[in-house]
């Protein structure tokens, strides 16, 4: 029985016939340790027989025995003649297993010269963004496509997945969105506050959140936050199925994981992220009119008729019209780094954590984009 | 009394009900394994197989009854106790069930390097010696899960398994999903290092071939509860509709016929 507490013990001493060590005790894997290091260290002097003396041994397992082979060998290897005797009938069996066993085997990965793997990382790095980006076009090509057939024939839309979707995106991402966007407006009206406030000019404050907050922090906070939070889990949420082979059950079955899993998520994404850029521009407006009213005694009344007369619509346009592209990029991204996935669930949460990145990197890469557009024409 | 009688029980269950939620899985199941046999466990799908293995490695907790492994009753025990019989069985999970993130010769060290405190090169040569027992090239030590095929990934779970020099070992359907000619090795492979290593084997199998090959008792599962226990003579012969139906239908003639020849 393999028990702690009781361990395997040696006893060397000098024959006439040569070297013995007495093996004695319970040569188990749990208490083998100290015996192995003794062993591996133990140089036998005199005549060149050697004999590990088995008769005191009391129990044996795989482990054991292998440290009593190992010993044979390596001092056969330096020329002795190592026997063991005494061998009792029980273990017999399982000393000649663990011999024929006998294999070389490492147990790290292998590892090749460090400059090379330095070399070959930085090139294998560009060589997939560039792919990557192509397969990234190519995949928006093909939910283009698939969007297309969906138009044409709207009974394909799989109307189910859809609204489970907005829920989770859209639905239940409402109050942290609100939460935050009301938090931003606060801080955004206080420095607004503090910095104007020197030249006398603290009633901009409301122009200030206003028209920060409608034209790009609210859309682009919202943006943020349902990356992180909807993007990734789109990716685990496919990259797990595909682990799974149900992206490939789903191909056998002629259903297209286009249609069944990325249009659903990405429409809910387009369909959700406006409206919950609205209410994070409503309530990034609530809590900046908080904060003016707290130290500047702008009244909310005043505040309404300032942003009546001084802030264009325009601006909350501006930052509209950007959610459903932001949507677009998330929900691209998402998918694509889910159908990435292959091997093992490392590989999940390497491209989800990928896929948030890339698609906040996308997102600020899209946003800086309309803003020239906007700049250009003067909106 | 008839010789199993006489035998110590390993693994003694009696009276265990199981459920999740309202559906009850088993009632008033009894079953002892002795040891150093290989008990060979069937049933329909869906009768609780897996689940009754489960419910004995402490993974999913019973209603009622008691289970007991080495005359120990594993509710009743601390968790250093219990730890420490958990290092005495082994289990090989249906799909292997193998750290995706490790090599095979490090998924093997897991237990030894958790549990023990031993050298890291005696690790390294006990690692590379069960990558041979199970019958793995020596190569396949450096590779991950993901790199090996389904019948290598199952031995590499044995493997783990019997990284501690366990002397239970559970197998949850081994040979399921490996073409024929891997399914019997696999089996020759379990009844080799049962007999060389003492195991005793609590085998969840379909596979009739397994039966007939590597196991010294049946034990039914159907209707909640273990119907019956024997050897294959006593099978063959149990009056019930689904023993005669799973051991007298075209495959378990076919199986039979193989036996005998
Ligand atoms: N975690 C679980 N929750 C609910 N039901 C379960 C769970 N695990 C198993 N079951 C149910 O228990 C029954 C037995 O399952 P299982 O032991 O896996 O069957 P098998 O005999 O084929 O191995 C099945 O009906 C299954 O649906
Ligand atoms: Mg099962």
């Amino acid at each position: 029985m393999t028990q702690t507490g009781e361990f395997a013990s040696l006893k060397f001493s000098d024959t006439p016939e040569g070297a013995r060590a007495e093996i004695q005790g319970r040569w188990v894997i749990a208490g083998l340790a100290e015996a192995d290091t003794a062993l591996r260290q133990w140089r036998p002097s005199g005549k060149p027989a050697v004999a590990l003396d088995l008769a005191a041994l009391e129990r044996l397992d795989t482990a054991g025995a292998w440290v009593l082979h190992r010993t044979r060998k390596t001092l056969r290897a330096e020329g002795l003649q190592v026997e063991y005797i005494n061998v009792q009938p029980d273990h017999t069996a399982l000393l000649a297993r663990v011999e024929a066993n006998d294999a070389p085997g490492s147990v790290e990965p292998r590892q090749s010269n460090i400059v090379v793997v330095v070399l070959a990382e930085i090139g294998e790095t560009m060589a997939d963004a560039v792919n990557e980006a192509r397969a990234l076009l190519g995949f928006l090509g093909l939910l283009m496509a698939t969007l297309g057939r969906t138009i044409a024939n709207p009974r394909r839309l799989r109307g189910t997945p859809l609204v489970y979707h907005l829920e989770a995106v859209g639905f239940n991402a409402v109050p942290i969105v609100a939460l935050i966007s009301f938090l931003i407006g606060v801080v955004l009206a206080y420095q607004g506050a503090t910095q104007l406030r020197q030249f006398g000019a603290e009633i901009f404050t409301v122009e200030l959140v206003a028209i920060s907050v409608l034209r790009e922090i609210g859309i682009l906070l919202t943006a943020i936050i349902i990356a992180g939070r909807s993007g990734s889990a789109f990716t685990a949420q496919i990259g797990s199925m595909k682990l799974n082979e149900e992206i490939d059950a789903m191909r056998t079955l002629a259903l297209d994981p286009m249609e069944m899993l990325v249009l659903p998520r990405v429409l809910a994404l387009i369909i959700a992220l406006p409206m919950l850029g609205f209410i994070a521009d409503i309530m990034g407006l609530l809590g900046g009119a908080v904060m003016c009213w707290v130290v500047l005694d702008i009244t909310p009344a005043l505040y309404l008729q300032r942003l009546n007369e001084w802030v264009p619509l325009a601006h909350f346009w501006v930052g509209m019209i950007k959610a459903p592209f932001f949507a677009l990029m998330i929900g691209l991204v998402g998918c694509f780094e889910g159908l990435q996935v292959k091997g093992s669930a490392e590989s999940v949460g390497q491209l989800t954590t990928k896929a948030v990145v890339e698609s906040i990197f996308m997102v600020i890469v899209v946003d800086a984009i309309f803003s020239i557009y906007f700049a250009v024409i003067g909106f | 009394m008839s010789p199993q009688q006489e035998r110590e029980p390993i693994i003694s269950i009696r009276g265990l009900k199981t459920a999740f939620g309202a559906t009850v899985i088993h009632d008033e199941l009894d079953l002892d394994i002795y040891r150093g046999e290989v008990l060979g466990i069937v049933g329909g799908s869906g009768t609780g197989k897996s689940v009754l293995l489960r419910t004995i490695i402490g993974l999913n907790h019973q209603k009622k009854g008691t289970i007991k492994v080495f005359d120990k009753d594993l509710d009743a025990l601390e968790s250093a106790e219990r730890r420490a019989i958990e290092r005495r069985w082994g289990v090989l999970f249906q799909n292997g069930a193998l750290f995706s993130s490790l090599t095979v010769a490090q998924n093997i060290e897991v237990p030894m390097r958790e549990h023990l405190a031993l050298p890291k090169a005696l690790m390294d040569e006990i690692a590379a010696m069960k990558i041979a027992m199970v019958g793995l090239p020596p190569d396949a030590g450096t590779k991950y899960p993901s790199e090996l095929s389904g019948g290598m990934r199952k031995r590499a779970g044995l493997a783990r398994a019997l990284a501690l020099d366990p002397e239970i070992v559970f197998l949850d359907e081994p040979t399921a999903g490996l073409d024929p000619i891997g399914a019997s090795a696999f089996d020759a492979l379990i009844k080799e290092l049962q007999q060389a290593l003492g195991l005793t084997v609590f085998l969840v199998t379909h596979d009739l071939d397994t039966l007939h090959a590597i196991c010294d008792r049946i034990a039914v599962l159907a209707e909640k509860h273990v119907i019956v226990t024997g050897d294959m003579g006593q099978m063959l012969s149990f009056d019930h509709p689904w023993v005669q139906e799973y051991f007298h239908g075209p495959r378990g003639r076919a199986a039979l016929q193989a036996k005998e020849q």
